[in-house]
């Protein structure tokens, strides 16, 4: 099977900058009254309950979703824009924004209608938070290895097992977790696996914290001691969950937050270079930023597709595997430029402390929400080539 | 067709790139333009080219061309690059839109445009005639006319040389095209113009370099589907090369390449399509759509080459049209170095606030 890569030059339509100026106006209201500090991204608590409540009475959160689930019935592109924005300002999102960007669309097209009434409006309202529950200890870009079990009982389904890496699961409402309900079969190993709506409050459910080469405490191990999950927070087809995963992926996997992720450290090499650069500094930066705007216009385009109801799996696949070698590679490009800078730079301060968190959080930036060896091979089926 | 592509812009779907790709598909089709022994192809390519009114496509009607739009003037680029086209169709195209700034009919025949490298200068003397010299001018040697920007004491002015009046020494490019020195020893021009507000040296420059972008993600998407196809018939250790890992990371690669360079094209290309003037915005996206696809041309003939092994090395294949192409691209209108530079001094000077705001505002 051949696939037509496009790339269309998507514009954002209008209504976009007055959105994009009113969330900036929001943000700048948020920074001046002390919520978070956007000079600082590794610092302060990124999980801020009271402030996802004031994104969410703005209307931004489930932005897409239809009316009747407390969403806006917005563009994608609509969307697009809040996300950078929040993004570019460093703004503290992770209670959300899981959320808002896949466990949302996941429930919309998979619960129940009574789960859907009593959840989504919630999510909608900046109240709740969500966490994947895929990768296990002995199953990490093998999704269809986990093994962590969901036993038939009546009423419900018994969970025992554990995953792993789960970022926010000390804080968070709910998982989207994949259970083992079948044994694969000898013709489709992927086959056997459910997915599931997780109260994470409910007995049984144990959340051990796993600290981060950063300092930082995203990660969880999250133990299941014959948790109970009800019948009706089933999602989708019982051992079919393989037929499900791969429209959520495009999401996941193209936005903003995929280039952006260190982004602040040019920004700051910008304002230490100074209105006249060297050659060399110029030269370099000009570099930057050309590939910043190629990477954004690649992503507003998937966006654009994704609003057209299309499932462009090769090109979001693309937008990652690009944006994240890159968001990876700029703390030490800028390293390089920032090398013969006066000390006495104003901001020098300001630069070294975010090119040292930049350059921690590099390594991660590759392997999260899909590994590099796992975009490409997906790139490569896309091709036809598998 | 043999290099029908897997990537595509809207090209299939416009009846101007329909024209140009079907033209190409019979009369240029890079095998047997590859095998050829003489050049009779080139002629009957060319008058087809012609009478088709593709290569005065920029050119307004009253001024004898076609009157197509620049997005439609793009999309033969796209398929100029995708077959390797050798003849000067973009440089003609170019001349065209060039002389129409200025309210000017083009001839008939071949032309180019000077100077085609940003450090070069043509001087409008007080007695109109034109001074000066142009390096690395593409078919210069082949063309019948020259459009050059030039500077006189009221401004940038725009000229009409005959290729007969100025003194040429040949050169070539890295595919073997002619890349000449072009020198203007105090020639009369067969006309010349005030430059409209805007059009410059920084202009032509500029459009030049969106020009060779567009091309540039034409000839990678062929790079592209040449490997693989090519990864699809070879084998090796009794299994088709498409089926090692090793190989399939390198075609996602190249992919990624394809698409970040036919993205900062086609966006550039779009922005120029639809702008007021060459402002911030699009000489933000002209210059990162130059840098990008050279860049791409680099690393994307690397891994075509490392996909085709041996036989792709090889005159008798044609990959090198389209590697060599790419590769010699990168030098034309601005190298990726000198738009850095300019790219990188612009965005110093608005200052780190204004950054975002001008990504965004694309």
């Amino acid at each position: 099977m051949a696939t037509e890569l496009r790339f269309d030059p998507i514009r954002l339509p209008p209504e976009c900058e007055a959105l994009r100026q009113e969330v900036r106006a929001f943000l700048a209201q948020e920074i001046d009254a002390g919520t978070f500090d956007p000079d600082r991204p590794g610092h302060g608590d990124s999980h801020d309950r009271a402030f996802s409540r004031r994104i969410g009475a703005k209307g931004w959160i489930g932005m897409t979703w239809p009316r009747k689930y407390g969403g806006q019935e917005r563009s994608f592109l609509e969307r697009y824009v809040v996300t950078e924005e929040f993004r570019i300002a460093n703004a503290p999102v992770r209670l959300h924004f899981v959320a808002d960007r896949q466990s949302g669309p996941v429930l919309i097209k998979y619960a129940q209608e009574h789960v859907k009434q009593d959840v989504l409006p919630r999510i909608c309202r900046g109240e709740l938070c969500f966490v994947i529950g895929m990768s296990e200890p002995g199953s990490g870009s093998d999704l269809f290895a986990a093994k962590t079990k969901a036993t038939k009982v009546d009423g419900g389904w018994r969970i025992n097992g554990s995953k792993i890496w789960t970022s926010n699961a000390h804080v968070a409402d709910y998982m989207l977790g994949l259970f083992r309900t079948s044994p694969p079969t000898k013709e489709n190993r992927r086959h056997g696996l459910t997915q599931f709506l997780v109260d994470m409050k409910a007995p049984g459910i144990t959340v051990n914290p796993i600290i981060q080469m950063t300092g930082q405490h995203d990660f969880n191990e999250v133990v299941f001691d014959d948790a109970f999950i009800p019948d009706d927070h089933v999602l989708g087809e019982i051992d079919g969950a393989w037929k499900q995963a791969t429209s959520e992926l495009a999401y996941e996997r193209s936005g903003p937050e995929r280039f952006l992720e260190t982004f602040y450290v040019l920004i700051e090499l910008i304002r230490a270079l100074g209105e006249a650069p060297d050659t060399r500094s110029a030269e370099g930066l000009g570099r930057l930023v050309a590939q910043a705007h190629t990477l954004r216009r690649m992503s507003v385009s998937v966006a654009g597709m994704l609003q057209a109801g299309k499932e462009p799996v090769a090109e979001a696949s693309l937008v990652k595997d690009l944006g994240t070698a890159w968001e990876q590679k700029l703390p030490a490009r800028v390293r390089d430029l920032a090398a013969f800078l006066e000390p006495e730079a104003s901001n020098r301060a300001t630069l070294e402390e975010q090119l040292a968190f930049a350059t921690k959080v590099a390594a991660k930036l590759t392997i999260q929400g899909g590994t590099t060896e796992i975009l490409r091979g997906i790139i490569a089926r896309e091709l036809g080539l598998r | 067709m043999a290099q029908a592509s897997r990537t595509g812009t809207d090209v299939a779907g416009s009846i101007v790139g329909e024209t140009a790709a079907r033209i190409f598909a019979d009369l240029a089709d890079p095998q047997t333009v590859n095998r050829a022994t003489d050049g009779a192809w080139k002629s009957a390519l060319w008058q087809t080219l012609v009478d088709s009114g593709l290569t005065l496509a920029w050119v307004p009607e009253p001024h004898g061309g076609a009157g197509a739009s620049l997005a439609e003037g793009f999309e033969i680029l796209t398929v100029a690059g995708r077959f390797a086209a050798p003849v000067p169709l973009p440089e003609t195209l170019l001349a065209g839109w060039l002389l129409a700034q200025a309210d000017m009919s083009a001839p008939e025949g071949a032309m180019t445009v000077a100077p085609a490298r940003p450090a070069d200068r043509i001087a409008l003397d007080p007695d109109g005639s034109l001074s000066g010299r142009a390096r690395g001018v593409p078919f210069a040697s082949e063309a019948t006319h020259l459009a050059v920007v030039t500077q006189g004491k009221g401004g940038a002015a725009i000229a009409l040389v005959e290729r007969a009046a100025v003194r040429i020494e040949r050169g070539e490019s890295l595919a073997g095209e002619a890349s000449d020195t072009v020198m203007f020893d105090r020639i009369r021009p067969v006309r010349v113009a005030p430059a409209p507000a805007g059009i410059d040296q920084d202009a032509l420059m500029l459009m030049g370099a969106v020009v060779r972008s567009v091309e540039t993600a034409g000839a990678l998407e062929t790079m592209l589907a040449l490997s693989l196809r090519y990864a699809e018939e070879r084998v090796a250790f009794e299994r088709k090369i498409a089926k090692f890992q090793a190989v399939q990371h390198n075609l996602a690669r190249l992919a990624g390449e394809v698409a970040a360079a036919m993205t900062a094209a086609g966006s550039a290309a779009d922005a120029i399509a639809s702008a007021a003037a060459f402002d911030d915005a699009v000489f933000l996206e002209g210059a990162s759509a130059k840098i990008r696809s050279a860049e791409a041309a680099q690393e994307g003939a690397a891994i075509a080459h490392q996909v085709h092994g041996a036989i792709g090395f090889t005159r008798e294949h044609v990959l090198h049209r389209f590697t060599l192409r790419a590769l010699g691209w990168r030098d034309d209108f601005g190298n990726e170095s000198h738009w850095a530079v300019e790219l990188g001094k612009r965005v110093a000077a608005r200052g780190a606030d204004a950054f975002w705001p001008l990504l965004a505002s694309r």
